[in-house]
């Protein structure tokens, strides 16, 4: 049952879907649990699809983002109903990695795709795609991690962990397995079977608008708005907001847009410092957000940030998105010989995370994240000093406390160290000011007071 | 509400004042908790609430008013409560050209356009009923959150003239309260941004700002409040009173305290 991508008939019918979805009272929004009164949704339909769980701190109803890496920092996954904003490294290769990922795992728990590009064609993109690692492959790459430092003793493991294996899995459909978030191997391409059992979706940018079109001028750019309305089509056409009356969903719609931003798309936001003078990926952006709230969908966009030179837009953007994420590779940066992140290929920010149906969110203590890409794992870490680690523990804050010189990993003496710890643990405090008192030979005292700056624990020293 | 947010403005629902407008900015943190904070304490005062919801869902709103005590499906329903939620009427009038003009009619206009419908949308809200037997206390304007509206495509100059009139109808007129929220851009070079909020802080009774903590994240201390009581209308030559308090959210309420007194470091 192969599926070709259902690219026609998109603006057929946009307005009469309108009239009635707006009467719909669907939101991906749900309390899972006893029934709240007040809210008009059956409650416990939104549970049993597959690949989705219920968040534990609000009863969200969570996607995974094909990373559980990632989806451990946002807080379990990304919820129903919103936007994962991925700003682009400067080559656009762990972005669109990430992008990748995301389709694949729709793909593994059979959800419904929508893929949407200016410059590649969406039956490429899927091509593309790393194969998903299945229940009896994840032994051989755990072999894999370990397997460097014992070889003579696994052996003999191998053979044993071989015949506790459960049963090749056979099916071609997407493995429904039960678990949440899966791992990829980005080294070898998805199986076509893979591609041919799912639903997808693709909208080419240069195969919907023609260039010689005459468009008078309106509030967005022509390709954003086909594109919206292709969103919005697919979205009544095949029930994901409730308000079909013969298509009863019961499944995710995820809808990957690249580049989002770029010269491509019609958008000049990129090229000149005041561009997007129409406010046009802004109020797409709104609009977007606005689908998807009232739809069980969940979106990921990439953009290429580093080009738009209006930070003020950035900030705009950031504000209209859910959840932002910020990929810094180190490619060509100076960073690349920088003894500190020698494992690691990029840093990952995190940019924000959403407060949804709740005051707190699921923020993570840690703000200095770097990633490595290994063949079948992608891997996100503190980048820290190994031994920091540990010291946090032991060094809580509000106490003063006499350090002696220890073995560092910087190895450059104990004052760069001590005052980095200082700094470190200064943080606890809110308080930007922290001295550090250090014991020299024949009763001399060297006195050194930082001021820490931002969230990253570099800080500034002032003299003596 | 936050009980203790109220005792540091010193007010309750039943002796709040009348014909203010309060301003709630955040810098390099989320200040939606103030929203949450006075949506429930007007509706607790019984005041009839318009409430301009632009950047989340009605369900966002009503679950967490339910952690501070407040049912917003109830209150729609009774009336007390009018919402107009933003990013479902996006959908609706950009999809469809409307025959009488719609609240968010700018999203449809290629220039930049004027908030007059979103205008007549709160007049038409908060006019009080004829027979006057709802008894609602007086009306309040809540506003989440206007740099949403400088993001899609507004200038500063139409929304600040649409806080005019709303404040010339609703505070002036009808006696009652308006609350609105601005992000900070901070560092960031956000020109139209600043003029808002700039005019808007010389217009307000009171300001909250909600900014990060200098140093970063912090786990025990989400961020520093600082409260700012103004007299616009009087003579400058008084000082204006404020406080400033760090503050952390959990998960029903935010608790306050003093600079480096946070319970975490003591």
């Amino acid at each position: 049952m192969a599926t070709v991508a259902t690219c026609g008939g998109d603006a057929v019918g946009v307005g009469s879907a309108v009239a009635t979805a707006s009467k719909s009272n669907v939101t991906s929004f749900q309390r899972r649990g006893p029934r709240v009164s007040g809210t008009n949704d059956s409650g416990p339909r939104l549970v049993s699809i597959t690949g989705t769980r219920p968040s534990v701190r609000n009863g969200q109803l969570l996607v995974s983002t094909g990373l559980p890496a990632l989806d451990q920092l946002l807080g379990g996954g990304l919820a129903v109903g919103t936007v994962l904003l991925i700003e682009e490294d400067k080559y656009n290769i762990y972005s669109s990695l990430l992008f990748k990922y995301f389709l694949a795992e729709g793909i593994v728990n059979g959800h419904t795709l929508l893929v949407a590009s200016a410059n590649e064609d969406p039956a490429n993109i899927l091509q593309e795609l790393p194969a998903p690692l299945l229940d009896n492959c994840k032994k051989e790459f755990d072999e894999d991690v370990y397997n460097h430092k014992t070889p003579e003793s696994n052996i003999k493991m191998k053979i044993a962990w071989r015949y506790q294996l459960l049963p090749k899995m056979e099916q071609i459909r997407p493995v429904s397995s039960s678990r949440f978030g899966h791992y990829y191997d980005a080294s070898k391409r998805i199986p076509q079977e893979l591609i041919e059992a799912s639903k997808w979706h693709g909208f080419f940018l240069p195969e919907k608008i023609s260039p010689t079109l005459k468009v008078e001028p309106c509030s967005l750019t022509h390709g954003y708005i086909k594109l919206l309305q292709f969103i919005q089509n697919i979205i009544y056409e095949e029930g994901f907001d409730g308000s079909n009356p013969q298509k009863k969903q019961k499944n995710i719609l995820r809808i990957g847009i690249q580049n989002l931003g770029s010269p491509l798309w019609g958008d000049d936001i990129c090229c000149t410092e005041n561009g997007d003078s129409g406010h046009n990926l802004t109020k797409f952006l709104y609009v977007l957000r606005g689908l998807l709230r009232t739809s069980l969908s969940a979106c990921i966009i990439t953009m290429p940030t580093h080009l738009i030179q209006n930070k003020a837009f950035i900030a705009h953007v950031t504000n209209l998105s859910d959840t932002v994420v910020g990929l810094e590779s180190f490619i060509g940066s100076e960073r690349e010989t920088n003894p500190l992140y020698k494992d690691y290929h990029g840093l990952i920010h995190i940019r924000q995370i959403p407060r949804l149906n709740n005051l707190v969110c699921d923020e993570s203590d840690v703000k200095d994240l770097g990633f490595k890409l290994k063949r079948k794992l992608f891997t996100i870490e503190w980048v820290q000093d190994n031994y920091l680690r540990q010291e946090r523990n032991i060094y809580p804050p509000g106490f003063s406390y006499l350090l002696k010189q220890k073995d560092s990993a910087w190895g450059e003496g104990s004052l760069q160290h001590s005052t980095f710890l200082m700094s470190f643990l200064a943080k606890g405090m809110g308080f930007p000011f922290f001295q550090l008192k250090l014991l020299l030979k024949d009763g001399f005292v060297l006195i050194k007071k930082g001021m820490l700056r931002d969230d990253s624990l570099r800080c500034s020293h002032s003299a003596i | 509400m936050f009980p203790e947010l109220n005792n540091l403005l010193n007010t309750t629902p039943d002796r709040a004042e009348q014909g203010k407008l309060t301003l709630l900015c955040d810098a390099k943190t989320d200040g939606s908790f103030l929203v949450h904070h006075f949506l429930s304490f007007y509706l607790k005062a019984n005041c009839k609430v318009c409430f301009v919801a632009l950047i989340q869902s009605f369900s966002h709103y009503n679950i967490v008013g339910q952690k501070l005590g407040v049912n917003l499906t109830m209150a729609r329903e009774r009336g007390q409560l009018v919402f107009l939620e933003g990013l479902k009427s996006a959908v609706d009038v950009f999809f469809q050209a409307q025959e009488k003009p719609h609240p968010l009619q700018f999203l449809r206009e290629a220039s930049a356009g004027n908030l007059k419908p979103l205008f007549e949308f709160v007049r038409d809200a908060l006019k009080p009923v004829d027979s006057g037997a709802a008894g609602w206390t007086y009306p309040v304007l809540l506003v989440d959150d206007l740099s949403v509206l400088l993001s899609l495509g507004l200038g500063a100059v139409a929304v600040l003239d649409f806080i005019h009139y709303c404040r010339a109808t609703v505070c002036w007129e009808l006696k009652g309260n308006v609350v609105v929220l601005v992000h900070d851009s901070g560092d960031v070079e956000d020109e139209e941004n600043d003029i808002l909020l700039n005019g808007l802080s010389h217009q307000s009774h009171l300001i909250l700002r909600a900014e990060g903590l200098a140093t970063g994240f912090c786990r025990d201390v989400h961020g520093q409040l600082r409260i700012l009581w103004r007299r616009p209308s009087q003579s400058t030559s008084q000082r204006d009173q404020s406080l400033t308090y760090q503050y952390k959210i959990q998960d029903r309420s935010v608790s306050f305290f003093a600079k480096g007194m946070s319970p975490a470091v003591l």
